[in-house]
């Protein structure tokens, strides 16, 4: 054990480097600034045009749907919630990705996080806003939305019921959203005044010295700084968590076969982690390429969200099959019925989409020559991204498409509006994307820095003889 | 004592968190209190070294817990059980275990309030200016520079002899910045 640990090859080859070819700290601040301040290349005015002509699509879309109302969509009875709320459920399953990774690994001091969180946060930023697009608008009525929030008004002499489960889901996602944002800001704000502090022109440094609070990096502000970092993970660990178990209280508290089971809280938490780390490797692969940070996004940060994605995968998987168990042995028939339905029924081939991209395709990443192959990751975390999204919908359709009474059986099919609707919150998201890499530092710099010099001290713990492979970090 | 005004303090830049560190534990041995350093990223032991106090942030965000909690309590009893009583599915009307989960929402939310405005408020951000942004290589202190700034507040301090106290510590420049 001994020799293993003492042994500099054997350390590397344990705690592969999460840094390559040893930059120094003014190098990282290089790489990671200088995206913001080189002129605006045309690729991503062609990148702009392409992400805002679909949110321009959104926003028709959604005037279309508010001007006409919900029965534009495929909504029907007896299937009430139809793509919405899969929608919904997707991108608020995608964001959890980003806390995991931001707050989780933090608290369990998980080095490798500090280059991918920054951007995982954002993710996580933009698919709650994409997913709150969804709930505001299947209220029917939009503009009374207010009336979901406790708020005291002559329109509506009455009070919510927090008896259900619904809102505790607008409590859950407004808190998360707020939260989420707080965060990201937070881990900004010394990273916006590098940006400051190299800024050329008078009207760069106005703008970013206002962005960064007027952030000076003293050693008081960084004592309480890491303080309420520390306190951000520690609140928003049990909150990434709470979210998906009370966005699945939704479903859980009702009385529809399919629905009502005690698994869907763990099972609803893992999905979602499974899809937005999906989500992570897809947008990361592209970024990490585009932005040319190859080096401070290394693949033993891709391999480590790959095995994130097997295991999450496989949790889901196994839920797959326990929901079919309890089905059977509950001995309940209508339970038993809508299982024995969704694996044969008329939406057999969504389920099957399902089983082949969520259980079967993350086994692939066993090996690890497929778990380090860039283009086999970014093909299957497409793959994991389609899998959830049919699982949200196989729970919602198959639950709701046969009901107690065969009078009021029915098949939803999405409308037109209902597709170009999905198809313009990507462009939505690509679009906040494309606007933070063009100004804002997509990698954590201080914490990487912060990292690298950790990094450097730990390896002053082992005898002397081992430490000399590698150079020390250089200031300049 | 002369007067000092005008300044800051003096500012030594140092080249890595360890020459920083001895920096800062050689001028408490030497018995100036009013210090603080400006890095690109938290160094452990800093606050040790300057004997800074422990952040007091945890406290204030225990104090926006306890709003949320009761506020969440409060709230829902209030609404459920006194001016809008209904019974819906037959269920009590007000009961812990359905408050439960927007009792920790509000708990965590008012929490994390706490915790950034907090933060900010200790800091004194948002702030518009600050003498230290005088100091002409101030850029570097978000990049790979480590200053240290005796401030002219403290007592022991002498724009001339503070500056050569440092210079013996390995600072590669100096400076006395105007306040």
């Amino acid at each position: 054990m001994a020799d293993l640990a003492f042994d500099p090859k054997a350390v590397e080859q344990l705690s592969p480097p999460l840094v390559t070819g040893q930059p120094s700290l003014h190098d990282v601040t290089e790489a990671v600034s200088i995206h913001t301040e080189i002129e605006t290349h045309r690729n991503w005015y062609i990148a702009l045009a392409i992400s805002g002509s679909v949110t321009l699509l959104l926003g028709a879309m959604l005037a279309y749907l508010i001007a006409t109302g919900i029965g534009v969509w495929g909504n029907n009875n007896p299937v009430g919630w139809g793509w919405d709320i899969t929608n919904f459920v997707f991108w608020i399953g995608i964001g959890h990705a980003g806390t995991l990774i931001s707050a989780i690994l933090f608290l369990f001091r998980q080095k490798w996080r500090t280059s991918i969180n920054r951007f995982a946060e954002a993710m996580t930023l933009f698919a709650v806003a994409c997913a709150g697009i969804y709930p505001l608008v299947h209220v029917g009525r939009p503009w009374r939305a207010y009336w979901l929030f406790p708020i005291p008004n002559a329109d509506l002499a009455m009070w919510q019921n927090f008896r259900s489960p619904l809102l505790w889901d607008v409590f859950a996602v407004s808190t998360y959203a707020t939260v989420s944002a707080m965060f990201w800001y937070v881990g900004l704000i010394p990273d916006i005044a590098i940006i400051r502090d190299r800024a050329k022109t008078k009207l760069r440094h106005t703008i970013y010295g206002i962005a960064s609070l007027g952030w000076r990096g003293s050693a008081t502000h960084w004592k309480n700084y890491e303080k309420a970092y520390m306190i951000l993970a520690g609140l928003s660990t049990p909150l990434v968590l709470s979210v998906h178990t009370i966005v699945s209280f939704d479903f859980a508290v009702s009385i529809i076969p399919g629905w009502h089971t005690t698994i869907f809280p763990p099972y609803f938490v893992a999905g979602a982690i499974f899809s937005g780390f999906a989500m992570v490797i897809t947008l990361m692969v592209i970024a990490r390429w585009v932005f040319g940070v190859e080096h401070l996004v290394t693949m033993t940060h891709l391999e480590n969200m790959n095995k994130v994605i097997l295991a999450t995968g496989t949790i889901v998987g196994y839920a797959y099959a326990t929901e079919f168990f309890i089905a059977w042995y509950s001995g309940n028939e209508y339970e038993r019925f809508t299982f024995i339905n969704r694996a044969m029924g008329p939406y057999a081939w969504a389920y099957w989409t399902m089983v082949s991209c969520n259980v079967i395709s993350p086994q692939f990443f066993w090996f690890k020559k497929l778990r380090t192959s860039i283009p086999f990751m970014f093909v299957l975390s497409i793959f994991v991204n389609i899998g959830m999204w049919f699982e949200r919908f196989v729970i919602i359709a198959t639950s709701l498409h046969r009901d107690y009474l065969p009078s009021s059986w029915g098949y939803f099919r999405p409308t037109i509006v209902d597709i170009l609707t999905f198809f313009g919150t990507f462009g939505l998201f690509i679009t906040l994307f494309v606007f933070f890499t063009r100004f804002l530092p997509i990698i954590a710099v201080s914490e990487v820095k912060g990292m690298m010099i950790q990094t450097e001290h730990e390896k002053h713990y082992l005898p002397a003889t081992t430490s000399g492979s590698t150079e020390p970090v250089k200031a300049h | 004592m002369a007067d000092h005004s005008s300044i800051h303090g003096v500012v030594a830049d140092f080249d890595s968190p360890d020459t920083l560190l001895d920096a800062v534990r050689a001028a408490r041995a030497k018995g100036y209190t009013k210090m603080e350093a400006y890095t690109p990223f938290p160094i452990h032991g800093i606050d040790e070294a300057m004997g800074a106090k422990q952040s007091i942030l945890g406290y204030i965000v225990l104090c926006g817990s306890a709003t949320g909690l009761i506020t969440a309590v409060l709230l829902q009893w209030w609404t459920g059980a006194i001016v809008y009583p209904l019974v819906i599915s037959g269920k009590p009307l007000f009961a812990f275990e359905f408050a439960f989960p927007i009792m920790f929402e509000l708990t965590v939310l008012l929490s994390a309030f706490a915790a950034v405005f907090g933060m900010l408020g200790l800091n004194g951000l948002p702030r518009l200016n600050h003498p230290i942004f005088n100091y002409s290589g101030v850029a570097g202190s978000s990049d790979d520079r480590f200053l240290l700034v005796i401030e002219a507040s403290d007592k022991k301090f002498d724009a001339n002899e503070t500056k050569d106290f440092l210079a013996s510590l390995g600072a590669e420049k100096l400076e006395v910045v105007e306040a």
